[in-house]
């Protein structure tokens, strides 16, 4: 869906659900997710339908994924560092994790 | 950086939000000898229209073209100012009593402010259609803030689907990035153009005007447009094909990216919350904030500048910024010096010369405001147009009654991708106005916070006795 | 021409709904004016909780009623009020405060009253798998539960309007007084007359009965609730706690509603309330101690209702003071939303009637003068 312009940040190493993706300084979670061509980052609480980031400002909550443990975080508004443990979330996923 | 624990329990201002209003306050406040704090949650300021300013990968200046450049001088000129400028900061509640609450780096404090300055803008319009929450529809907004921050541009078989100038903007910007883009679909209603040719004059006068039809010649030379009344994004768990129509011809167009865009609309949760008065514009169909001459809101000491006093743009917000801090400095430190109101009026008016024309051409379909069926008007809780109308036909009068039965606006968003969307739906099975019916009385925390946070606010001397006691 | 009725009730408020609702399966023809619309105060934005449990004696009686009413609350007013039932648990902290607890409740069993049960450490976590080990054990009241406010209020509004009642929203009371057998009730829409009245005005009523001549101490309060995202289901009755202030539920949905009487500033001449944040801290604190699992939680709204709270926390249910046919209904002090049901019942019974078979000893407004 999205590729970078050549002239993108330097190479910051996170993972998503355990796997490796390869983010760029001056990502945002969310963006580094869409950058990396990844389908959905939540299901929601109510029928589990996929959601991908929509508004990437803030505003749409769909981005929410765990971050470094912490359920429920807006990806487009946490910028990727090195080492980053980033999880999709699945519905209710917050508590009793 | 900037921690939590760093903050004084006080400032005289407090601005909230970094893009054009609240930067252009904050310098003035700053050098008029007010201590200022402005609270931005984006890694960098620079707002929506301005974002990334400072770190942008987007070297090449004429991808985004030199408006976009004009939001580094405000940006230095803020930094330079001695205002403290915080990224990363949520502010997720304000009170009448102008207590903010904020987050930084998961940590939260109260703060108090003699003055605030809400400078929250806009975002866009919701844009409720079938298949809208699928992956893989994103909004025209979104990918311009991947383009910015990011450098990302669009590849793949990608649509864009909407009305107004953002529109036509990105997609100018994705071919000078070497972007393809499949089709447009245009949605603005022709009969729009009665209206809009009223106040043609005045759009000409505007330096809207040669920009935007520059835009226009230069995206349709390379993508084909193609008007259309009714869009459907179609796939089953991500986006596959956008089924559009234009009268009773209906077209198939695969696709692994739709972004959409229908305007942009106030940000009004923290305002609503903190207990502004707001009132239904019609012309830009969305609910803004009684303000005075100098943008103060019903709530003493709160005002609302840029685009979330009613849209009018990224310069006008500067000025609208501006406006705001010389109240705020002559409520503070009357005997501090300050640049020329009248001045700032004039160019704030040339601002908005144009802005009639470009609501009233711009003004989104009814089919793309009040959605039908099983379409989602809330995405959060899922809730769908139908159960909003059988439900306003069963007798709920208003939005918050709504939430109750029905918990749309109930979810993390708050009401931000449904409000509009419900208080149309609401007024028009009720035959009734949207002033009438009003908006959702929100609550805070206008962002959620998590419990560990709220635990982690200092523990106030009261409660320290009552332990100790 | 003043709009007549048999009885004019102002507030619609669960109260002032469910006594419209009895009156008028009595064939009576009540009318009920509201400022704003049914439920749009702390009827419909309350934790929600139908509880037995830790009751004042004076009001134990019409709680008892109600939660019969409860149990077949779909026969009454057509609608389950989303009530569920699970349990109250109070929860001791500490030893000391247990015994505290036991006491109570052998009180209780002395006067004939068996709803209150003392549970041990392993009881208690059987019913409250959550809750951290620290605590030894607690009180629990079986029957009781939750319902969705609002949706409840609601039912007993639309069950009234469909059994004959009337009722007039968006509409402020601005006099009271008598006029000949009847009374006349000035409102901002015209006067309205009726033989009785009844004020269930809530955190208004004290100037309803300040019309009367019946002044009342009456303190305007909203206490505070906030609203978890919905989380995985990990806990089933509502727990409450007595030494710090906590009310804690996870509704069907997966919502964790938390509450316990930390107050927001009202201000209920402009509708509105006031969060105090430092205070919703202390009970995200309490919650983090008592329930581990909650810490990552996030928390979504924070609202507070306004309502009338009593210098001795127990309503006034009962006939004016001064005016003969006026009756009063109100001053629930947090804690009137399982009384609803059954205190309009008797409050029907009582203006039908002229007596009521629920004691209701210590609840009237003469203990004010």
């Amino acid at each position: 869906m999205f590729k970078r312009l050549a002239d993108a940040g330097s190479a910051v190493a996170i993972t998503v659900d355990g796997k490796p993706v390869a983010a760029r300084a001056g990502d945002t979670v969310a963006a580094a997710l869409i950058a990396a061509g990844i389908d959905h980052c939540r299901t929601t609480p109510v029928t589990g339908a996929p959601r991908a980031p929509y508004c990437l400002m803030g505003v749409c909550f769909e981005c929410l994924v765990t971050v470094d443990g912490v359920g429920s975080r807006q990806g487009c508004l946490v910028p990727v560092r090195e080492g980053m443990k980033v999880e999709t979330q699945l519905g209710r996923r917050e508590a009793g994790r | 950086m900037t921690a939590a624990s760093d903050l004084a329990s006080s400032y005289d201002l407090v601005i909230v939000g970094g893009g054009p209003a609240g930067l252009a306050a904050a310098a003035l406040a700053a050098r008029a000898g007010v201590s200022t704090v402005l609270f931005d949650e984006n890694p960098g300021v620079g707002g929506q229209i301005y974002r990334a300013i400072t770190s942008t990968p987007v070297k090449d200046r004429a991808i985004l073209g030199e408006d976009y450049w004009d939001g580094a001088a405000l940006a230095a000129d803020a930094k330079a100012s001695g205002a403290l400028i915080v990224n990363g900061a949520t502010v997720w509640s304000l009170d009448r009593e102008k207590i903010v609450g904020v987050s930084v780096g998961g940590k939260a404090r109260m703060i108090a402010a003699k003055r605030v300055i809400i400078a929250t803008g806009s975002q866009e319009r919701p844009f409720p259609i079938p298949g809208w929450t699928l992956p893989g529809v994103m909004t025209a907004g979104g990918a311009q803030t991947a383009l910015k921050a990011q450098g990302l541009v669009t590849q793949g078989r990608t649509v864009m689907a909407g009305s107004g100038p953002l529109l036509w903007l990105l997609a100018a910007q994705t071919l000078r990035a070497g972007g393809k883009i499949d089709a447009i679909l245009d949605t603005t209603p022709r009969r729009n153009w009665a209206m809009a040719m009223f106040h043609l004059p005045d759009f000409m006068l505007s330096p809207y005007f040669a920009k935007g039809l520059s835009l226009l010649r230069e995206v349709r030379a390379k993508v084909p447009v193609h008007r259309a009344d009714t869009i459907e994004a179609v796939g089953k768990d991500k986006l596959t094909e956008v089924v559009f129509a234009n009268g009773s011809v209906e077209r198939r167009l695969p696709a692994d990216l739709l972004l959409l865009h229908q305007g942009v609309v106030p940000n009004v949760n923290l305002a609503n919350a903190a207990g502004v008065a707001h009132t239904w514009n019609d012309r830009q169909l969305c609910f803004v904030p009684v303000l005075d001459a100098d943008f103060g809101s019903s709530v003493p000491g709160i005002a609302v500048a840029g685009d979330g006093a009613g849209i009018a743009g990224g310069t006008a917000a500067a000025e609208r910024g501006r406006i705001a801090a010389i109240a705020a400095v002559r409520a503070l430190r009357p005997e501090a010096t300050l640049p020329d109101t009248q001045a700032i009026r004039q160019k704030l008016q040339r601002e908005e010369m144009g802005r009639a024309f470009l609501d009233w051409l711009n003004r989104p379909a009814d089919a793309f405001r009040r959605p039908e069926g099983e379409t989602l008007a809330c995405r959060c809780e899922e809730v769908t147009a139908k159960q909003v109308r059988d439900t306003a036909r069963m007798g709920c009068e208003g939005p918050n009654q709504m939430k109750a039965f029905l918990r749309c606006g109930m979810g993390p968003c708050q009401g931000r991708l449904c409000g509009l969307t419900v208080t149309e739906l609401i007024a028009a099975e009720r035959g009734t106005s949207p002033e009438q019916v009003g908006y959702y009385r929100l609550r805070p925390p206008v962002k959620p916070i998590t419990l560990a946070e709220l635990a982690s606010l200092p523990i106030s001397e009261a409660e320290r006795k009552a332990v100790e006691r | 021409m003043a709009r007549t009725a048999d009885v004019v009730i102002i507030g619609g408020g669960l109260h002032g709904c469910s006594t419209a609702l009895h009156l008028a399966l009595r064939g009576l023809k009540p009318i009920l004016i509201e400022k704003d619309y049914a439920g749009r105060h702390a009827s419909g934005v309350n934790a929600g909780g139908v509880r037995q449990l830790a009751r004042d004696l004076a009001e134990i009686p019409l709680s008892i009623a109600s939660m019969d009413i409860w149990e077949r609350i779909e026969e009454l007013v057509g609608d389950n009020c989303g009530f569920e039932s699970h349990g109250t648990v109070l929860v001791a902290e500490s030893d000391e405060e247990l015994a505290g607890f036991k006491a109570r409740v052998d009180d209780l069993r002395l006067k004939g009253f068996t709803h209150e049960e003392m549970i041990d450490r392993a009881e208690l976590k059987r019913l409250v798998p959550a809750v951290s080990d620290y605590c030894p054990g607690g009180v629990v009241s079986r029957r009781d539960g939750a319902a969705d406010p609002f949706i409840t209020t609601q039912a007993f509004r639309r069950r009234a309007v469909e059994l004959g009642a009337e009722i007039v929203e968006g509409v402020t009371v601005t006099g009271l007084a008598r006029s000949g057998a009847n009374w006349r009730v000035e409102t901002s829409d015209g006067a309205f007359e009726a033989p009785k009245v009844v004020n269930a005005a809530g955190a208004w009523a004290d100037r309803i009965a300040a019309m009367l001549g019946e002044p009342v101490p009456l303190k305007v309060v909203a206490p505070m609730l906030m609203v978890t995202s919905r989380l995985p289901p990990f806990i089933q009755p509502v727990v409450i706690l007595r030494g710090r202030k906590l009310s804690f539920k996870q509704r069907d949905n997966g919502t964790v509603v938390i509450g316990g009487g930390h107050l927001a500033t009202p201000h209920r001449d402009s509708n509105e309330t006031v969060i105090d944040w430092e205070k919703l801290a202390i009970s995200a604190r309490t919650v983090w101690e008592l329930f581990p699992a909650m810490h990552e939680a996030t928390i979504v709204r924070a609202w507070a209702g306004i309502e009338a709270y009593m210098p001795d926390g127990i309503p006034v249910v009962g006939r004016s003071s001064t005016s003969g046919g006026v009756f009063h209904q109100f001053g629930f002090s947090t804690h009137g939303f399982q009384l609803g049901p059954a205190t309009g019942a008797v409050m029907a019974e009582l203006v039908a009637t002229g007596s009521t078979n629920t004691p209701i000893d210590g609840l009237q407004i003469e203990r004010f003068r």
